[in-house]
């Protein structure tokens, strides 16, 4: 019975009465986690994560947008990414690993910083390590291989 | 056998190793201009000081030096630093604290660790001292009781303390006491220990850590040089994702040759350290670093 | 107790590069357990929003393929020595961390 109202409520967008029913924060928090690219996150190509988070996977490759990635990563599972763009009125900028099971590594949506983020992520073998930026509204695009071998003695 | 390990037999044979001219007893300060040539021969554009770097510092390494200075923008070992910090200040039971049990409030010091105690008649290490120092003062830690070689969780909570310690000294040039005779009784069994071949792969230290440092043994990591080794421990290694003990990694490093590891603690471990450390004279502890 | 949320800045030519390092295991949910031999649950941060002085400057939307103890960094102009720094944290578990900090005189 409660539930049924608490659908109806939620359909009619009443955000201050929905999180008065439910009872605060604890909603507010998992309205704000429903904002999480779910599908993007879960993709298992660069196009379907692309999809995911912008509607289309169609960019145009920039030459404005500069990755600094290693040519070959030490371990896997903590590679230094940086990713920079002189493009004009950057709205988010995002790093996939095509090669990695889900690609979609993280996004970051530029509210008053710098056309700058930087993250240490995993990689799973060698791959094209790709920066989509949302630039003016339209979507571009760069790339760069990174290898990752895995085992020997070390140290 | 794997392909790998059919390579390193290989690279092993091939090897004209100066083991045997090693000579048994000479003085130590020998010992240490001949390590000291032995790099400067090896890596001729490499500075005494550099080592200090380990791996990163030698040529070919400027890839994996870039990604080692983007990690130490932000050094992933701070978090486990900062537990240890935490445990170093907060003050025991008593009242006391680990400050109170070593000399100069622990600054400045580690640069003689380890060192021999006649009163002891033993090599004691950082770690040794920290759990002495508990003990004194009535106290118990997971690490004073448990078996470090299997309770990891233990172990770390001990690197990351000995980590804290370690720090206090950062900058300070390595000097090891070795005047009194248990401290070169010691010295020699480290040493031995160093150039005995080991394990079903039949490496010495001085094999990997001399002859092939700067060269990849299968895989993607070359091996480091010995000289400045153990100035970086406790140390940080991507694999692990926390900070670990020099013990650890020696007890790591047999197993890779597939030879059985003392136990973390050992006599032989700390006599080892001794000897290692010794040859790492006069370079300035870097302790806790990421190292791979 | 409190995962560790630790913050760096570092001010360059008027540039201020914000630095956040998470104590947080970012479970994968394909590793899996060597004493239970079952998968370990994923548990990954989701969202990361940094702050200066009380307004939102960048949020993060984070998946499972950020490391472990995950290391983010943003830059914003025009932040002085003296502006607060905040960041917070909230993951796929309902957990959530958060850190503030003040912009230091001295440059890192």
């Amino acid at each position: 019975m409660i539930d049924t109202q608490r659908r109806t409520l939620l359909k009619g967008v009443l955000g201050a009465v929905v999180i008065a029913v439910t009872g605060g924060i604890g909603f507010l928090k998992r309205a704000l986690a429903a904002e999480w690219p779910k599908d993007a996150f879960a993709a298992k190509t660069v196009e379907d994560a692309l999809k995911g988070l912008y509607g289309t996977a169609q960019t145009s490759a920039s030459g404005s947008i500069k990755i600094k990635a290693p040519l070959q990563a030490e371990n896997g599972a903590v590679v230094p990414i940086s990713v920079t763009t002189t493009l004009p009125s950057v709205q988010s900028m995002a790093i996939l690993v095509d090669k990695n099971p889900t690609p979609l590594i993280a996004q970051v949506n530029l509210i008053g910083s710098d056309s700058f983020f930087s993250a240490r992520i995993k990689m799973g073998a060698t791959s094209d390590v790709y920066c989509v930026v949302k630039s003016g509204g339209k979507l571009y695009s760069a790339k760069q291989n990174v290898k990752v071998t895995v085992g020997g003695c070390g140290g | 056998m794997t392909a790998a390990t059919k390579r390193l037999w290989i690279v092993c044979a091939a090897l004209a190793i100066a083991a045997g001219a090693a000579a048994a007893h000479a003085a130590p300060t020998d010992d240490l201009k001949q390590f000291r040539e032995f790099f400067k021969n090896k890596f001729p554009t490499v500075k005494f000081d550099d080592y200090a770097d380990g791996l990163y510092a030698l040529p070919g390494m400027d890839d994996y030096r870039a990604q080692w200075e983007a990690l130490n923008e932000f050094p992933p070992y701070e978090l486990g630093l900062a537990e240890g910090k935490k445990e170093w200040q907060t003050p025991f039971k008593n009242g006391k604290t680990y400050a109170g049990c070593f000399k100069n409030g622990g600054k400045n010091t580690a640069q003689h660790y380890p060192y021999w105690s006649d009163a002891g008649n033993e090599v004691r290490t950082v770690e040794m001292d920290l759990i002495d120092c508990l003990k004194k003062n009535g106290e118990e830690r997971a690490f004073t009781t448990a078996d470090l070689d299997k309770d990891a969780k233990a172990r770390v909570q001990l690197a990351n303390l000995t980590a804290a310690f370690y720090q206090l000294s950062q900058g300070q040039r390595v000097s090891i006491d070795l005047s009194k005779p248990g401290a070169l009784q010691a010295y020699e069994e480290g040493k031995k220990f160093w150039w005995q071949r080991r394990g079903q792969l039949n490496f010495a230290c001085a094999n990997c850590h001399m002859d092939l440092a700067g060269r990849n043994l299968g895989g993607n990591q070359p091996l480091s040089a010995a000289l400045g080794h153990p100035i970086a421990w406790p140390a940080f290694r991507t694999v692990w994702g926390q900070l670990e003990t020099i013990h650890q990694r020696y007890a790591t490093c047999n197993s890779q040759v597939r030879a059985k590891p003392a136990k973390h603690g050992s006599k032989i471990y700390n006599h080892l350290q001794l000897y290692e450390t010794y040859l790492s004279t006069g370079l300035p502890l870097t302790a806790p670093t990421v190292r791979n | 107790m409190a995962r560790q949320t630790r913050i760096r800045t570092k001010v360059q030519d008027g540039i201020t590069e914000i630095l956040v390092l998470v104590s947080h295991p970012m479970e994968t949910g394909q590793r899996i357990d060597p004493a239970t031999k079952e998968k370990i649950p994923a548990h990954w941060i989701q969202k990361i929003t940094f702050s200066v002085n009380g307004k939102e400057v960048a949020v993060a939307d984070m998946g499972v393929g950020v490391s472990k103890d995950p290391l983010l960094g943003v830059k914003v102009k025009g932040a002085k020595p003296g502006d607060k720094v905040r960041v917070t944290w909230s993951d796929n578990n309902g957990e959530s961390g958060e850190a503030e900090t003040t912009i230091s005189a001295t440059p890192a």
